[in-house]
């Protein structure tokens, strides 16, 4: 899945399907974290269908890019871009925390959810493992890349500036960390539960060369992804403001939906409002193009 | 450190199973290093990550041999038993080496998560372990890290008796074993009296010494003073078996019940809290298949103090003459419970 052509288009009508499937989901689980989940989903479609080299029908290739969920929480978003990428069919997202799935409440890497790279859950840990596998690929002269998805609460988790500091320290320029930058963990706002700005300026300091993009946007993400090839041995963090919920009006940016699900008569509504922002969002894209 | 001289001793003693003499004294730290390099010569896939206490646990000689292959990251423990666990997703085999205390405790949550529940082959090396640490203090004293680790799913816990045995345990734990391996040893210079032809199987304990009355099990250091101990016992006419438990998990079950079964009694002799460690694995054992009366050589549930080592193992209970004295005790018990 290299060299694609970048159609915007294409791309959020994806999102549009993994947002979908994000909420039918967590619907049929009952419980799980829909708004960072729904937050991610253009991070994650801008990833698996346009920027990672992968190949679904062969989840063990060799030479694939990585991709570490560090914010174990927000597996469905994973679990959903996965199905929609080939990795498994999409009926198994409706047993998303049932006994017996393969689909773990956290991701679950003994569950052998084809495409899933590692067990997480626990916050503070996906960059130390993302940092060790960026090495073992350099040790062996490979040129894969290793993704890693950070929340911004977790950044409080001081393993975090541990990785930060060896990542750097050991010039992994393979490495990418990708922070959701949505501003709100389970107690509020970031700034008021414990400050991290300035944010770019700690990246920086230690070491790593950093990109703020607007994660909703695929252009602007295309644009920062075109650039990796150029970093030489500085690993890269991408700050991408997202916003909790996003595409469902009546929970965006509403920090008490960070690990709530849907009910059933919940369901018919936002999936209404995610249609009428997708409508949205189209007529935008094709008024730009 | 224990012994009243330093020349080679022969054990005179018509019951042990092999021909047991003290060669040298060796810090079993320098087996496990001895063993990573040796291991690494056979095996490419071997990464050694530096906590900045390199020479400290023994891994010096790897970094002589191997630069290439070794990785330093500071002192950053949580960083560096996750780092080990994306090595291992990417082919490497790595060992990540501490004092226990930290190794065990500090990164418990990335072992839990990062490397165990990801079943990642992994070597964790838990230096400095034991009460025999002396003059740092409680603080660097690893009491509990048996009992952090032993609870963890499908981690192997392997801990040596001596530097021979650390060697090959650092052999098994980089090629025979799969999965997480927790090795356990100490920095003092201790017996070296383990045959040099001596199988090492992981998850096989050694019956090193016959005896019908009791069997002191035994796990690290502490064996050599069952050994001693047994001599102690035998003249007061108390036939002590003496057994080798130098993989903690998984315990060989098997032979916990066959001594339980043939001697009555069991002493548990071990560096480590008596919760949570070796007499605690086999206590969950026997209750399971065949509870007889046992005895708990350990720290007994408080920190550690700066000491010499010697003065350490003789407050706290961990030298032959208490062990022999604990034996008797159990030995009165078993008498009078049968």
């Amino acid at each position: 899945m290299t060299q694609r052509i970048f159609n915007s288009a294409v791309l959020k009508e994806k999102a549009m399907q993994i947002r979908r499937d994000i909420l039918r989901s967590l619907v049929a689980a009952g419980s799980g974290h829909t708004g960072g989940s729904l937050g991610m989903a253009d991070v994650f479609t801008m990833l698996y269908f346009h920027v990672m080299n992968h190949r679904p029908e062969m989840p063990d290739w060799p030479d694939r890019d990585r991709l570490i969920l560090s914010a174990g929480h927000i597996a469905p978003v994973l679990y959903t871009t996965l199905a929609h990428a080939g990795y498994f069919p999409l009926d198994e997202l409706l047993t998303l925390r049932k006994a017996g799935s393969r689909l773990q409440g956290h991701p679950s890497r003994g569950s052998g959810l084809p495409g899933l790279e590692v067990s997480s859950g626990s916050l503070g840990q996906g960059l130390s493992v993302a940092t060790g596998l960026a090495l073992a690929a350099r040790i062996d002269g490979k040129t894969w890349r290793v993704y890693c998805i950070l929340g911004d609460g977790e950044l409080q988790e001081g393993s975090v500036w541990e990785a930060a500091m060896s990542a750097a320290h050991h010039r992994l320029g393979r490495l990418i960390a990708i922070i959701d930058r949505n501003r709100l963990q389970i107690d509020g706002n970031t700034e008021h539960v414990m400050r991290l700005e300035p944010l770019a300026e700690k990246w920086q300091a230690f070491g790593w060369k950093v990109y703020t993009v607007n994660g909703h946007d695929f252009s602007a993400m295309n644009q920062v992804f075109s650039q990796l090839d150029d970093c030489g041995d500085v690993p890269v963090v991408i700050i991408a403001n997202t916003l909790m919920g996003k595409g469902v009006g009546m929970i965006e940016n509403d920090y008490r939906w960070h690990g709530k699900a849907p009910g059933a008569g919940e369901l018919p509504h936002f999936l209404e409002s995610l249609e009428k922002s997708y409508a949205q969002v189209n007529q935008s894209t094709h008024e730009n193009e | 450190m224990l012994r009243s001289t330093k020349a080679p001793t022969k054990m005179n003693d018509p019951d042990l199973c092999f021909t047991l003499s003290a060669r040298e004294d060796k810090p079993t730290k320098t087996g496990f290093g001895e063993g990573i390099a040796e291991a690494a010569a056979s095996e490419e896939r071997l990464v050694v990550l530096g906590a900045d206490i390199t020479a400290s646990v023994g891994l010096d000689l790897f970094l002589k041999r191997f630069p290439g292959r070794f990785i330093s990251l500071g002192i950053a423990e949580q960083n560096c038993a996750a780092v080990a666990a994306g090595l291992a997703l990417g082919g490497k085999i790595p060992v990540f080496s501490t004092y226990a205390a930290f190794a065990a405790h500090r990164a418990a949550d990335q072992i839990r998560i990062s490397i165990c529940y990801n079943h990642l082959h992994a070597i964790i090396g838990g230096a400095h372990a034991g009460i025999s640490v002396g003059p740092d203090g409680a603080t660097h004293q690893a009491l509990e890290d048996v009992a952090a680790m032993r609870a963890l799913p499908g981690i192997v816990i392997l801990s040596p008796c001596d530097a021979t045995q650390a060697r090959l345990a650092a052999i098994c734990a980089v090629s025979d074993l799969q999965g997480p391996v927790y090795v356990r040893f100490g920095r003092e210079a201790v017996p070296d009296f383990t045959p040099t032809d001596l199988p090492f199987v992981a998850g096989k304990g050694q019956v090193l010494r016959n005896g019908t009355d009791l069997t002191i099990m035994a796990t690290g250091h502490l064996v050599w003073e069952a050994l001693q101990a047994a001599g102690i016992l035998s003249q007061q006419n108390i036939s002590a078996r003496v057994v080798n438990i130098h993989t903690i998990k998984p315990l060989d079950e098997d032979l916990v019940k066959q001594c339980a079964l043939e001697t009555g009694a069991i002493l548990a002799a071990e560096e480590h809290q008596r919760t949570g460690g070796l007499g605690s694995a086999i206590a969950e054992t026997l209750a399971r298949l065949s509870p007889v009366p046992m005895a708990f050589t350990g720290m007994p549930d408080c920190f550690g103090e700066s000491g010499t080592a010697a003065e350490l193992m003789e407050k706290f209970g961990m030298t032959a003459p208490h062990i022999a004295n604990q034996a008797i005790q159990l030995y009165k018990r078993k008498s009078a419970f049968s």
